[in-house]
């Protein structure tokens, strides 16, 4: 075969399953593809080739006992850094966590070296996952493989570059409040929000407990159901699993969206939206409407309490969760501490960035007992209404249809004011409040060649539908092309 | 001078009896090697993820509903912040607007009349690690961190330092008899901090309230109780505010310190956790931690005395332990109720100096043959001085009362001529005392009967032998 | 325009979340932390009267694990030690 990397991680099973590849020699190939694009695009904070060797040759020995290592056997898999790897440094981008290596592994990993597939490393993300860009790291840049000039998006962002570019046949990213479906869009690739309590957080280092769930970023919507059937289904170990067993997906990809009713909202139609973000939202609205749905207009009328919502709760949250970095017993601890209120203090100083420590601030303010029920309280019961407007809209419609992000990718570096910064949320994150699944699938690009997609939003638990209708869109439209950065040998 | 009245509320931590912790699948030990008995959860890793021990939830059920406490079928947990070296997370895992149990009452007795002290809540949580100071620096021992306790409140409804110390035992032993905890004091299964103020005698608003802290020791809770409201007398009298504040109960020196002032109360951000959805307790569990219930110790002190005619110190010293009391009951049941109080005394007095401190489930001499002995006792065929030598034997040799007795040839002669010869014979043997006895000195008498014993071996009922003595003795014409 | 916060008050919400700042940045905090309140104030918009909470984003009830021993980590080498406490918590 040409080029490995260009193969979808299904086909990468298939033939690995069929003996016609072996596992370590795509493992092979995806590492030199890791190891050449990272200078230029900054994927992976940690490739771990001796790792994804060792395993890819378990895998063969198994295939060679005439053994069946599973749905993603030999299938290279990039793991975002918020999640944890037993004996692989995990940092969650943060200074706070550098250098630290996790005792165990998170269950959704644990779960996708069951299934055969290969772990390659760890991808580079915003510091604790607080972000839109992949800007918001202790280390490392990392680029959008369609213009480096510009953000791969956050807070899952090297995940998806990995995907794009092929450097990774999956990924793993987590989604709090759009964080693997944004960069998923501005990257050209499919990214899998399911559920609340579908996929065990378990070894997920956690940014908002209520929000947080991990999700799979592939090539295809067939690729990521194939993940998402093999991480998914409860864990005793998450209390906030749902007892479920994993969803079966792939069959319901192919049946088609004839007799489905989708909704747009119109309060994410703004007349405002951007030219290139609204072409390809009316793209996915003629190919269903081509596919046999039928495309309807519904109302979420809270939808603008959504942001500041997700700005109470998810800041709360985190400064409840980030408590425990400090410096006592693992991460950074400060060198010149001489008492305990100063370890405290500097420790946590040092480890982390701006955008955590302004996140942790405002999560404090909204957490005093003075504060709680104005703006906690209220918030939460905001959120009920958030989530009422999705039940009701799902008593008329199937699936919901919306944009992801305000704008395709935007130039790096622009830093701008934090609450502008959280804006580029505002169309995600009302999915992740009300618990719902969500997913992003590429559907066009700009003038330019810049990647926008669009999402599909569904009933609780229903990813059946969700995925069925991404999967309309991709075969009407086309999955993205990979991307053209780093060129093999050179510049496109 | 004004009269103050006390008033002071209770919180006992208890440390509840699971083999985990609360929230992790890490095993609770005493002794275990510092910082062992920990996983990612103890720790408070990156990643990790709370689950919570159903046998802690069974333990606080069944004090909730010994204590008639409302039950709320839905509780919640919370993260109560703040930042300690010994709170791994920077929250302890707790429940703080909806506890699972409110409105109980505890039984006391105190002072031989049975009375209730009334509970604001019982709630579930975590424990912390436990520090240790050592110089410029301190140390941290994770083994005790995520130990499940229950945080039970009294309302405000002691009168005094002797009523919470009565109230303190009383919980103690009722937390032991339903196994809800090991209660073993000096492991710190039972911690209490109080929090007292001081009003004039007849008001009903509370005054200002001071929380004690750090009263390690049942011990030190009377003292600690009474050095404060002396403190707060001695402020109000001398016309001084009483500052709302925690201070810290020195032992060691019998005084308490602030630690902090109102003005830097802490301020713990409670959050419901997200990782731990809402506790619901379901009617199946309800009924299980009924059925697992048993006599409450309160209810069977009182028994013991209504139905076994008990004196109230013997009552509350073999309601003391569970296992005692078992031990009593199925004693009374084998001897007959009418034996009921020499059962006990024999109990509390002879097996227990034989057990030398033992509990009462290593005696060698279970409670069917204690019965026995008692009964050969109670009907005359040895006598009691005989029966402690009966049960020596029993202790030693696992043997029966009444085997022992008629191998050893221990029945008493209770054969009138025979003890009337022998009385006989005592009498003319010691002429001297004889006379003194005539001369007005009866308490000699004993020593007859002691002359008798002594002939016998023991043998002889003592009683007979003294009515045969004093016949005798009483007509010099011998 | 955007509420903005006292220098007391970040100094305060700094203490409380244990993180030390630097004077100059007090100024630039206040206005940050200012502008997202002044943002997220417009909840109270929402007529929330008779909501529940929504603490949680599925409803479900908690799962009990059973009483049974787990793995350890080995003991943390070295222990766990910090500067000298003085006072409580």
């Amino acid at each position: 075969m040409d080029d490995l990397t260009a193969l979808t991680a299904s086909a990468i099973a298939a033939h690995v399953r069929g003996r016609a590849l072996s596992a370590r020699e795509v493992t092979d190939r995806f590492l030199a593809r890791a190891a050449q694009s990272n200078p230029v695009l900054g994927a992976y904070l940690l490739l771990d080739a001796d790792g994804a060797r060792v395993a890819a040759d378990a895998v063969d020995a198994r295939l060679a006992r005439g053994e069946d290592p599973g749905p993603l056997a030999g299938v290279p898999v990039a793991v975002k850094d918020v999640i944890v790897t037993r004996g692989l440094v995990t940092t969650a981008g943060s200074r706070m966590l550098a250098g630290w290596v996790p005792p165990y592994d998170a269950t959704v990993v644990e779960r996708l070296r069951a299934a055969g597939a290969i772990v390659l490393g760890k991808t580079a993300c915003d510091e604790f996952a607080m972000g839109s860009t992949t800007e918001h790291a202790a280390v490392g840049t990392c680029v959008n493989p369609w213009d480096p000039s510009r953000v791969p998006g956050g807070s899952s962002g090297g995940s998806a570059v990995a995907v794009a570019a092929g450097a990774a046949a999956l990924a793993l990213g987590t989604d709090t409040g759009g964080s693997i479906r944004q960069p998923a869009s501005l990257c050209g690739v499919v990214g899998w929000k399911p559920t609340y309590g579908r996929v065990s957080r378990w070894g997920a280092i956690a940014f908002a407990s209520s929000l947080d769930q991990i999700g799979p970023m592939a090539t295809t919507v067939r690729d990521a159901a194939l993940a998402l059937e093999v991480i998914a289904g409860g864990d005793p170990r998450d209390a906030t699993s749902l007892d479920q067993p994993a969803p079966s997906l792939l069959d319901a990809l192919d049946h088609g969206v004839a007799g489905l009713t989708i909704g747009v909202p119109r309060e994410y139609r703004p007349d405002d939206l951007d030219a290139d973000v609204a072409a390809a939202l009316e793209r996915a609205v003629a190919v269903l409407r081509d596919a046999g749905a039928s495309v309807r207009e519904v109302s979420l009328p809270h939808t603008r309490y959504a942001l500041p919502a997700y700005y109470v709760i998810a800041p709360a949250e985190a400064a409840s969760n980030l408590a425990r970095y400090d410096g006592v017993r693992f991460g950074h601890r400060a060198a010149d501490a001489t008492t305990l209120e100063q370890l405290y203090a500097r420790s946590r100083a040092e480890g982390f960035g701006p955008e955590v420590k302004r996140r942790i601030m405002i999560g404090t303010y909204v957490l005093q007992a003075g504060a709680y029920d104005a703006y906690y309280r209220q918030a939460q019961q905001v959120r009920a209404r958030i989530r009422g407007d999705f039940d009701a809209a799902f008593t008329q419609v199937d699936a919901i249809l919306a944009p992801v992000t305000p704008t395709p990718a935007w130039p790096r570096g622009a830093s701008p004011a934090p609450l502008d910064q959280y804006r580029a949320d505002v169309f995600t994150l009302a999915c992740n409040l009300a618990g719902l699944p969500g997913l992003a699938v590429p559907c066009g690009a700009t003038a330019t060649g810049l990647p926008v997609g669009v999402q599909i939003l569904g009933r609780a638990l229903d990813e059946s539908t969700v995925g069925r209708v991404g999967a309309a869109i991709e075969r009407a439209v086309g999955p993205a092309p990979r991307a053209p950065w780093p060129a093999e040998g050179g510049h496109p | 001078m004004t009269a103050w009245e006390p008033v002071i509320g209770l919180e006992v931590h208890v440390q509840l009896a699971t083999a985990t912790k609360a929230f992790a699948p890490a095993p609770v030990a005493f002794g275990a090697p510092p910082n062992s008995l920990i996983d990612p959860i103890v720790l408070g890793l990156p990643g990790a993820l709370p689950t919570f021990n159903r046998a802690a939830l069974e333990l606080a059920l069944r004090l909730g509903l010994a204590t008639g406490s409302t039950i709320r079928r839905t509780s919640r947990f919370a993260r109560k912040h703040y930042f300690y070296p010994d709170l791994p997370k920077g929250y302890q895992i707790s429940q703080h607007d909806e506890p699972l149990c409110e409105h109980g009452a505890v039984d006391v007795w105190a002072a031989g009349a049975r009375t209730q002290v009334a509970l604001a809540r019982i709630h579930l949580e975590e424990d912390a690690g436990k520090l240790s100071h050592r110089g410029a620096t301190s140390e941290v021992d994770l083994n005790r961190a995520g130990v499940p306790l229950v945080e039970v409140v009294t309302a405000p409804v002691l009168r005094s330092a002797d009523a919470a110390f009565a109230y303190l035992k009383a919980l103690h032993r009722l937390v032991r008899y339903l196994g809800v905890s090991e209660g073993d004091l000096e492991k710190g299964h039972l911690r209490c901090d109080a929090n007292v103020s001081v009003r004039p005698v007849g008001a009903t608003a509370l005054g200002t309230r001071v929380e004690l802290k750090n009263i390690n020791s049942f011990k030190f809770v009377r003292q600690a109780i009474e050095h404060e409201v002396a403190r707060q007398i001695r402020i109000l009298d001398g016309g001084g505010p009483i500052a709302r504040e925690t201070r810290l109960w020195d032992g060691a020196v019998g005084r308490s310190e602030t630690m902090r002032g109102k003005e830097d109360v802490a301020d713990y951000r409670y959050l419901p956790d997200p990782d731990l959805p809402p506790l619901h307790v379901d009617d199946a569990t309800l009924a299980q931690a009924h059925a697992a219930l048993p006599e409450l110790p309160a209810a069977r002190l009182a028994r013991l005395m209504a139905d076994h005619g008990l004196p109230f110190d013997d009552a509350d010293q073999l309601t003391g332990d569970r296992a005692l009391a078992d031990y009593l009951d199925q004693a009374v049941a084998a001897a007959g109720p009418a034996l009921a109080r020499p059962v006990a005394a024999w109990i509390i007095n002879e097996l227990g100096r034989e057990l030398a401190g033992r509990s009462i489930g290593a005696s060698p001499v279970g409670p069917a043959a204690l019965a026995e002995l008692v009964g050969a006792v109670e009907d005359g065929t040895i006598s009691g001085t005989v029966g402690k030598e009966v049960l020596a034997a029993m202790v030693a040799s696992g043997d029966g009362a009444r085997a022992i007795i008629e191998a050893r040839g221990l029945r008493q002669i209770s054969d009138v001529d025979a003890v009337a010869a022998v009385a006989a014979q005592v009498i003319a043997a010691n002429p001297r005392q004889v006379e003194q006895y005539r001369a007005g000195k009866t308490t000699l008498l004993a020593f007859f009967v002691g002359q008798v014993m002594k002939a016998t071996g023991g043998k002889v009922n003592p009683k007979l032998a003294s009515e045969h003595l004093e016949r005798l003795l009483a007509s010099p014409g011998t | 325009m955007a509420k903005v916060l006292a220098a007391d008050e970040v100094r305060a919400l700094a203490h409380l979340a244990r993180l030390e700042i630097e004077p100059r940045d007090v100024e630039r905090l206040a206005h940050e932390l200012g502008e997202i309140l002044d943002h997220v104030a417009c909840l109270g918009e929402v007529d929330t009267a008779g909501v529940e909470p929504m603490t949680h984003a599925v409803a479900m009830t908690l799962r009990l694990r059973d009483d049974v021993p787990g793995p350890c980590l080995p003991p943390l080498d070295g222990g766990v030690v910090v500067p000298a406490i003085i006072g409580g918590d």
